[in-house]
């Protein structure tokens, strides 16, 4: 069942999208939020499990202080209130992700509420104000086991308790409305912001690919002028910043076309899929959707004292604008470069590059373009790559050596990121160097010379620009590892 | 605001407690007599009784971010009905979410 779509600028010329997101972040501490289970990513199935994640008789949780310490921290840096007294909820439904069959988390009194960021798209400036922030736990991983590998036609589901537990906050953004066209990118650019935000805060690995950064997009359509919200719908399972902008442009589109044909959105989950970048019905709203909160009883309530609350503020870092601002003068960077760094999420990248030793140009240059369009290519973000800021540094410090040029830097990039080891070993295996021993350069110069007179004739009569086809053959017999403006100077020396 | 049986079945149904009509029927007095009693705690409690939601006035129950041992798989999975591959097994799930 394919959907109808509308072209992108007939949605505009309609309607008007509202934008709501959800955001997950799992935080990084080093046990649960209730119990000392470890939180590591990829260990043994059901190796982190205790009575309290298993939801055993009798286990009673406790709250991690940490954890409690990071949502707080995150509330700040969100410019929310922070709640001076909250207490933990049940939210009870029947999945065999959670074996408790509730998830504790917060229903009415979140412990951080009412915040705003702002962030830059394409030289605009838009506020996103934050509902809510509040503290849950993740579930566990199910595995449908059938021929599909979906839900959809699985026999039995395997489960593995490790992350149910895992501590969560969950951002929720009020509606953003009059993005218009730049609604997508507005999507992205939220999501990129609080990444980097829980970046600079080190609360979380934020690894969207691993799961540790969650986005559900809520959609809705309006007629343009409405001043009513339409039907929306919300989009799970979005799982890198490209895809953000994938969905939402997808539902715009395909809400659109829902619209325009005479029908209405039916408010549901949705589901994308990252190979055809559409969405797909997951499950209308229902009854089931009644979670029946109520205070948990086992817990006794989050008070943090204002004392409390201020030791932690001295600990934030330095907000975002502000950093934006400091280094966009230090690097002498136009807000375009800023903005196109800050959305790829390559800041701090090019921070650390530039404090590795390249200039801030250098920095941009790989970070902002070669790995960028590898990481697009591979469907990561570009921090996801295997190369670390240290590794881009070196590989400038050899070009700025004359070691290698531009053309060989992005065969040892291929080399580091296919796991053959620092830049030094990738030269030195794939034999890399620019080859500045003029005598091999010399005798191949020769060897060309000698093979093509008629074009070295042209040269001499004082057609130089026939000396292209001869560098183009001399760097093919050096296998690029040859200084091509070198190669100009030795043929233009023989044939003067 | 008496409590119907269609409220009992729906109340059922989402706690997955399987009830027959006469016994939604049955229940839906009885359970607005216990919702009658809470109530009457209610009105007794002005506005100058705070909310309490535990017997002891505790607040802030934390503990360190510390790793403790945990079961070990074997232990874990030892009360499952069904194993598979060091998990547990559950038959097939209908709807998603």
């Amino acid at each position: 069942m394919n959907d109808e779509i509308l072209d992108f600028d007939e949605v505009l010329e309609s309607y008007e999208p509202a934008l709501g997101l959800e955001v997950h972040v799992e935080l990084n501490t080093a046990s649960k939020m209730f119990c000392g289970c470890s939180t590591a990513f990829g260990d043994e199935p059901n190796s982190n499990t205790c009575p309290v994640c298993l939801g055993l008789p009798g286990a009673l949780p406790v709250v991690n202080r940490k954890a409690v310490e990071s949502a707080i921290r995150i509330g700040l840096a969100l410019n929310c209130q922070i709640a001076p007294w909250g207490r933990f909820a049940r939210k009870n439904y029947f999945y065999p992700d959670m074996t408790k069959n509730f998830q504790t988390s917060q229903y009415d009194e979140p412990i951080a509420h009412d915040g705003w960021v702002e962030i830059d798209v394409e030289g605009e400036t838009f506020r996103v104000e934050i509902e809510r922030a509040h503290m849950e736990e993740d579930a566990g991983k199910l595995t449908h086991a059938g021929s599909s590998g979906r839900i959809h036609g699985a026999e039995y589901s395997l489960i593995d308790y490790n992350r149910a537990g895992t501590p969560l906050i969950e951002i929720v953004s009020r509606p953003v409305l009059g993005a218009g066209a730049k609604a997508p990118a507005v999507a992205r650019a939220y999501v990129a912001h609080l990444r980097e935000m829980m970046r600079a805060l080190d609360v979380s690995d934020v690894r969207m690919e691993q799961g540790s950064l969650r986005c559900d997009a809520n959609l809705s359509l309006a007629p343009i002028g409405s001043t009513t919200l339409g039907t929306r719908t919300e989009t799970k399972n979005v799982n890198s910043l490209r895809s953000v902008e994938r969905a939402v442009t997808f539902e715009m589109r395909r809400q659109a076309a829902v619209l325009a044909g005479g029908g209405s959105v039916v408010q549901e989950t949705r589901h994308f899929d990252e190979a055809t970048g559409t969405t797909r019905s997951g499950r209308p709203k229902s009854d089931a959707d009644d979670y029946r909160y109520f205070a948990e009883p086992d817990l006794v309530p989050v008070a943090p004292s204002a004392q409390w609350v201020e030791e932690l503020r001295a600990t934030l870092p330095e907000p975002p604008a502000e950093r934006r601002r400091r280094l966009a003068s230090e690097w002498g960077f136009d807000e375009i470069a800023m903005t196109t760094l800050v959305n790829l999420g390559a800041l701090g990248l090019v921070e650390d590059t530039v404090a590795a030793g390249a200039s801030p140009q250098a920095a941009r240059k790989w970070w902002g373009t070669e790995l960028a369009r590898r990481s697009n290519e591979a469907g990561i973000g570009v921090d996801e790559l295997t190369i670390t800021p240290a590794q881009v540094a070196e590989v400038q410090r050899m070009v700025d050596e004359g070691k290698l040029t531009d053309k060989l830097a992005r065969q040892v990039f291929d080399g580091v990121l296919a796991g053959e080891g620092d830049p030094a070993e990738v030269v030195a295996s794939r034999g890399l160097e620019v080859v500045s021993d003029d005598g091999a350069l010399a005798a191949a110069v020769d060897d060309v010379i000698a093979a093509n007179p008629d074009v070295a004739d042209k040269i001499r009569d004082g057609k130089h620009q026939a000396a292209g086809a001869l560098i183009g053959q001399v760097m093919k017999a050096m296998r690029g590892s040859a200084d091509a403006a070198r190669v100009r100077e030795l043929i233009m020396e023989r044939l003067a | 605001m008496a409590l119907t049986p269609e409220e009992v079945a729906r109340l059922a149904g989402l706690a997955r407690i399987q009830l027959t009509e006469q016994e939604c029927a049955e229940l839906a007095p009885e359970l607005d007599v216990i919702l009658t009693s809470v109530h009457q705690v209610a009105e007794v409690a002005g506005p100058d009784v705070p909310l309490m939601t535990h017997a002891m006035p505790l607040v802030n129950v934390t503990r360190e971010d510390v790793v403790r041992r945990s079961l070990t798989p074997a232990e874990a999975l030892s009360g499952a009905p069904a194993v598979e591959e060091g998990r547990f097994r559950v038959p097939q799930i209908l709807s998603e979410d």
